[in-house]
């Protein structure tokens, strides 16, 4: 295995609605920075990998237009999934493994704010079975966080804790949409809007982007002084009908956990990636967290929930905790598709490799 | 994989299998156009073709969309383009698409206005669709003042100036 580090991340402000700028000219900017953090162009790029979704764009290969803020001349390589940018870093992973590339640019952006998301969400459902009864994604959730809440995995007051320590963790976040937030036992008073779940159990909606430079060892080391090193990064996928699936658990994450080698030391700092609050008690377990792990220093997704770009930030602020000597050992995780129905594990490690 | 073999109940025995459903699905969204789409529209709401160029590599980039595609930076200087150009390729359309009351065959274009690095994407009318060629000359139709709108639909159609066809040489970078 070549050793590979996230050398570089950068980020959007996020907000609910990007008024002025179309998708190239949000994003455009955040590579940019990605790239001058690092004094380099895309001229040192190897591999450039993209996340997006039309379904979010609303127009067919809008992943394109995006592409215009990269610098495609001379001709890049390049590629692009139709997922979560944490799986473009995987791609880019897997990339740089087979030396064909040293070093790679990933980058992800979500506008959630043209449509109705939560209906738009429903359409990565089972086409035949259930994307024709419409669920939408908030109502899915509080199935599962009742099946949750049922098996004994979590309790609402545990749920409203997660919403407060979230929130005002993303007040030293200067990216962050929401900051702040009342005691949990004033939340609890808020009326339910999908039983169990109440407002502060959800992500906001939230248009933004964020990219990552990744580099393989002496080049990682080149470009900085402190690298957050890749141990291990896996990710699993679970049935797509959800009633064949135990939604109290997170097997996918689990297996993805062992693979990633999550146990294989001490843990200092976990990003998770859990869009509702019951879902960060699921992969904390999934993952085998102690308490003594800081979860979501950033405030999570809880704070801001770029749709596909919302994964990529975990590895991003995960990265960030071991560059600035935060952690020693982090891990990030990422989800996508409905109940966490896929999962990512990423282990992340500072000094010299 | 070995067939799974399944015991139906009477009444699901011997119906007509089911081949297909239907499941319509329909979404609404507020569109982004961008500042740099933006002035386009504006411009093309009065009549004017506003094209952006790249500082860097200096190609005039239409229609705008905030950078430029081979140099991935904003474009910094915006530039009126004449509404005449070149023909650089075209496809005869000889499907009727739903919802289009275009008369079949018609043509689409991809016109060049002079000066612009980059085409547009029309139709071209006012000559039978067996005349037009690469390289022909074209200027824009408008619609009436009143029917001016922030949308390309601004433009009609491209028909002939009668000028004489461009060099190939001229717009071989567009093909």
């Amino acid at each position: 295995m070549r050793d590979v580090a996230v050398v570089a991340f950068a980020q959007s402000h996020h907000v609910r609605r990007e008024q002025a700028r179309n998708e190239v000219e949000m994003v455009m900017p955040v590579l940019h920075e990605v790239k001058a953090s690092l004094g380099i162009d895309q001229s040192q790029i190897d591999f450039t990998c993209s996340g997006s979704t039309d379904y979010l764009a609303g127009s067919a290969f809008s992943f394109v237009m995006t592409l215009d803020g990269v610098g495609a001349a001379p001709p890049v390589s390049e590629s692009h999934v139709e997922m979560d940018g944490a799986w473009a870093l995987y791609e880019a992973w897997v990339k740089i493994q087979t030396g064909a590339a040293d070093t790679a640019l990933v980058y992800a952006y979500g506008k959630s704010s043209p449509g109705t998301l939560r209906d738009v969400l429903s359409r990565q459902l089972d086409p035949y079975y259930v994307a024709p009864l419409w669920p939408d994604s908030v109502g899915l959730a509080a199935l599962q966080a009742r099946a949750c809440i049922d098996a004994g995995v979590t309790t609402v007051e545990e749920m409203a804790a997660i919403a407060a320590r979230s929130r005002r963790a993303a007040a030293d976040n200067r990216f962050a949409q929401l900051q702040g937030s009342d005691d949990p036992a004033v939340l609890l008073k808020e009326p339910e809007i999908a039983a169990p779940l109440r407002r502060h159990d959800c992500p906001p909606v939230t248009d933004g982007a964020a990219a990552i430079v990744l580099a393989a060892g002496d080049r990682a080391r080149e470009l900085t002084a402190s690298p957050a090193w890749i141990r291990g990064i896996d990710h699993r996928i679970e049935a797509h009908s959800l009633g064949v699936r135990d939604l109290a658990s997170s097997p996918s994450t689990a297996l993805a956990a062992a693979r990633a080698g999550v146990a294989d030391g001490p843990v200092d700092v976990a990003e998770i990636h859990a869009p509702f609050t019951h879902q960060e008690v699921l992969v904390r377990q999934a993952l085998g967290l102690g308490d003594g792990v800081s979860v979501n220093p950033s405030g999570g997704p809880l704070a801001a929930n770029p749709m596909i770009a919302a994964g990529l930030i975990r590895i991003g602020e995960a990265a960030g905790c071991v560059a600035r000597g935060d952690a020693e050992r982090a891990v990030a995780h990422a989800t996508s598709g409905p109940c966490l129905q896929q999962n990512l594990v990423c282990v992340l490690e500072g000094g010299q490799q | 994989m070995t067939p799974v073999s399944v015991e139906l109940p009477e009444a699901l025995r011997n119906v007509e299998p089911v081949r297909g459903i239907r499941t319509p699905a329909r979404l609404e969204y507020r569109f982004t156009a961008g500042q740099a789409t933006s002035r386009f529209l504006r411009g093309i709401a009065g009549r004017k073709i506003l094209g952006e160029r790249c500082g860097r590599c200096h190609k005039v980039i239409l229609p705008p969309r905030g950078s430029c595609p081979n140099c991935g930076v904003p474009t910094s200087e915006q530039v009126e383009l004449p509404d005449h150009g070149i023909v650089t390729t075209f496809c005869v359309v000889n499907v009727k698409f739903s919802g289009s009351a275009m008369e079949l065959p018609y043509v689409c274009a991809t016109v060049v206005p002079d000066g612009s690095d980059m085409g547009l994407f029309g139709l071209v009318q006012e000559i039978p669709f067996d005349q037009i060629r690469m390289g022909m000359r074209v200027e824009a139709v408008w619609v009436d003042d009143d029917e001016l709108t922030h949308d390309l639909a601004s433009i009609k159609w491209w028909k002939p100036t009668g000028e004489p066809d461009a060099d190939y040489a001229s717009y071989r970078e567009h093909v």
